[in-house]
């Protein structure tokens, strides 16, 4: 990345970047793992890699990102899934044995599992 | 929390998070970013409006123009102090010695506090973003964040964060083509509670030992290595890019008209909804605990909550409908502090609360001031004693003496405010202090030295899972025979009442 050396080049960045970020969201399936030290504690490093191997095993592909804590510390670790343009839906307390079903369920069947459901991140957060 | 999932016929319905009772409350400034965006990642930083404070401040305003706007957002030190951001960066300003360095007090120590450390992990550019900015107000080109080294993971997201910058032009030189030139740098911190106080901290910075010195001078005129410096706190500076952004007006029309803006607590303890919170000023504990943190867990009573830490305060049900703000808070006899909040419940014994706060305080005494070195051990000892059973009707006048001395003779905030927790559990629970020197007994049946525990007769079967399960061997009797605890050989550590399933086991 070169450096960004005028207002006009930092303003045109970002408007890239959010075109970026829209497009994704309108096409790709995006599951966000709340990693921050509260999260990994309480076990969102094994709920990740599982997340990795259920996907593999489906030959699903979705972008997994990490994100920091959002305050809910007590539903650590916090797993969001976002499917093509639909909202960004928070799970809470998932272990690595709740993984499978939130991608059968949710991702290839486009239904949450409303039991597990802590709510959705709303768009303009 | 229940789940928020509310299902009608043919219907089902996932909730907004600012429906959710958690969220319903909080305005997020400082942890706008934080939990949405990949910390990692500064294009989505960038993509959030990242890094456009800065632009619009170095290239639209002159320092003082910045200095302006945070003086009239009235933004109020975040680290717990209190003093208004806006002047002490003026402060600095005025000052004419070069160079001028920029400070991010990171060291977050307090026992159950968590806000900085989780604004550095998920959002570490909105630090670095409002750092550049308070450089660029007071003329500076050198910054450090000292920041704990137990916390790998914010240090390692600073790292990844401060390069990039780089990388991008916000850091280094001539940044967005001006003649503005700033860089960073991160001290780790090896663990001293002291070292977030301000000159221990920048004597840390310099390699000496973590010890404070006397203010004045402080830091705005003679600081890190006795040039001019600006020493904030983590939420600040994260604060401040919005500021700049949103205007002093929209800060000031959040919170109070004396404490404007938000203030962040890590809400901790016997709640049902532990967490990281943003609220305006001016909301009351009772809406915190009850509403964000869904009320105490397990349906039990509420007893006090501490706030400002070690070195805070705790206030009793009485005082649930305080607004929390820097004022109202001190009134009510806490700090306002950095934002721990430890919420305790009826099996909570006061003076075990007091005594473990004092404990930490007083093994984090530097020992360079003798009121902080000898007095929080002397206080330490009269709360043992206390706790122990052996205290004695004078204990409480020497504890307030003991106080006194320690506020008014220490050196730094550290010894001046280690009586705090002390003091505020005297005034409000002064009953329960008397409970354990005159009557000898525990109310909360927490102090071992002031309990003992017994064999219910009618309820034991005998069954001797708590004979199998004590570990000083204290229990006695046979298969089917009520049984025996021999006071003076148990520890009090209470397996025996975990494990017993006929509820045959009490203490007194």
């Amino acid at each position: 990345m070169a450096k960004i050396e005028s207002v006009q080049a930092l303003k045109a960045f970002q408007q890239q970047q959010q075109q970026a970020h829209e497009q994704a969201r309108q096409e790709k399936v995006v599951i966000y793992v709340g990693a921050g030290t509260c999260g990994l504690a309480a076990g969102a490093g094994e709920t990740m890699e599982q997340i990795e191997l259920e996907l593999g095993k489906r030959n699903l592909t979705a972008e997994i990102t990490t994100v920091g804590c959002i305050g809910m510390c007590v539903r650590e670790p916090l797993v969001d899934v976002q499917l093509p343009n639909q909202p960004r839906i928070t799970y809470g307390n998932v272990k690595p044995d709740m993984v499978a079903r939130i991608i059968d369920e949710h991702i290839i069947g486009g239904k949450p599992v409303l039991e597990w459901v802590v709510g959705v991140v709303p768009q303009d957060w | 929390m229940e789940s928020p999932v509310e299902t009608q016929p043919n219907q089902v319905t996932i909730p907004s998070y600012t429906d959710l009772p958690f969220y319903r409350k909080q305005v997020r400034i400082a942890l706008r970013n934080c939990g949405i965006i990949n910390p990692e990642r500064i294009e989505e930083y960038i993509a959030r409006g990242g890094y456009l404070a800065l632009a619009k401040a170095i290239t639209e305003m002159t320092p003082d123009e910045v200095i302006s706007i945070m003086k009239d957002s009235k933004l109020r030190g975040r680290g717990g102090a209190g003093f208004v951001t806006g002047i002490k960066w003026e402060f600095a300003r005025r000052s004419m010695a070069k160079p001028k360095y920029v400070i991010c007090n990171a060291d977050e120590g307090d026992p159950g506090a968590f806000m900085d450390r989780s604004i550095l992990e998920g959002d570490p550019h909105s630090v670095i973003e409002g750092m550049a900015i308070a450089a660029y107000a007071i003329g500076s080109e050198e910054g450090y964040i000292y920041c704990r080294a137990e916390y790998p993971l914010a240090i390692a997201h600073l790292k990844i964060a401060i390069q990039q910058a780089r990388e991008f032009g916000f850091l280094g030189k001539n940044i967005l083509g001006t003649d503005f030139s700033f860089d960073l740098y991160i001290k780790e911190g090896a663990g001293a509670f002291v070292c977030g106080e301000e000159t221990a901290l920048m004597a840390s910075i310099e390699g000496r030992r973590g010890e404070p010195r006397p203010r004045p001078p402080f830091p705005a005129v003679s600081g890190l290595w006795n040039k001019p410096s600006n020493v904030n706190n983590v939420k600040s500076y994260a604060m401040a890019p919005q500021i700049i952004l949103n205007g002093a007006e929209w800060f000031a029309s959040i919170g109070t008209e004396n404490s404007p803006g938000t203030a962040i607590f890590a809400l901790t303890g016997k709640v049902n909804n532990t967490g990281l919170i943003e609220v305006p000023m001016g909301t009351t504990l009772r809406e915190i605990i009850y509403d964000i943190g869904g009320g105490i867990l397990g349906g039990k009573q509420f007893k006090a909550v501490q706030t400002g830490g070690p070195l805070g305060g705790c206030l009793p049900v009485e005082a649930l409908d305080t607004p929390v703000d820097f004022d109202s808070l001190v009134q009510a006899g806490a700090t306002m502090g950095s934002g721990g909040m430890i919420v305790v419940d009826e099996d909570t014994c006061m003076v075990e609360f007091a005594k473990y706060f004092l404990t930490f305080a007083s093994a984090e005494s530097c020992g360079k001031c003798v009121p902080c070195r000898i007095g929080g051990r002397r206080l330490l000892e009269v709360l043992t004693r206390i706790s122990n059973g052996e205290g004695k009707p004078e204990d409480l006048d020497e504890i307030e003496y003991i106080s006194r001395n320690m506020k008014e003779a220490s050196l730094c905030a550290l010894g001046q405010l280690t009586p705090g927790p002390v003091m505020a559990s005297l005034r409000f629970f002064r009953s329960e202090y008397e409970a354990h020197i005159y009557d000898k007994k525990c109310p909360a049946k927490v102090c071992r030295g002031l309990i003992t525990y017994k064999v219910i007769e009618e309820n034991c079967t005998g069954c001797m899972v708590c004979k199998r399960n004590c570990p000083a061997g204290a229990i006695s009797g046979e298969k089917r025979q009520v049984h025996y605890i021999d006071p003076n050989i148990c520890e009090r550590c209470g397996i025996c009442i975990e494990v017993c399933k006929f509820d045959a086991i009490m203490v007194e």
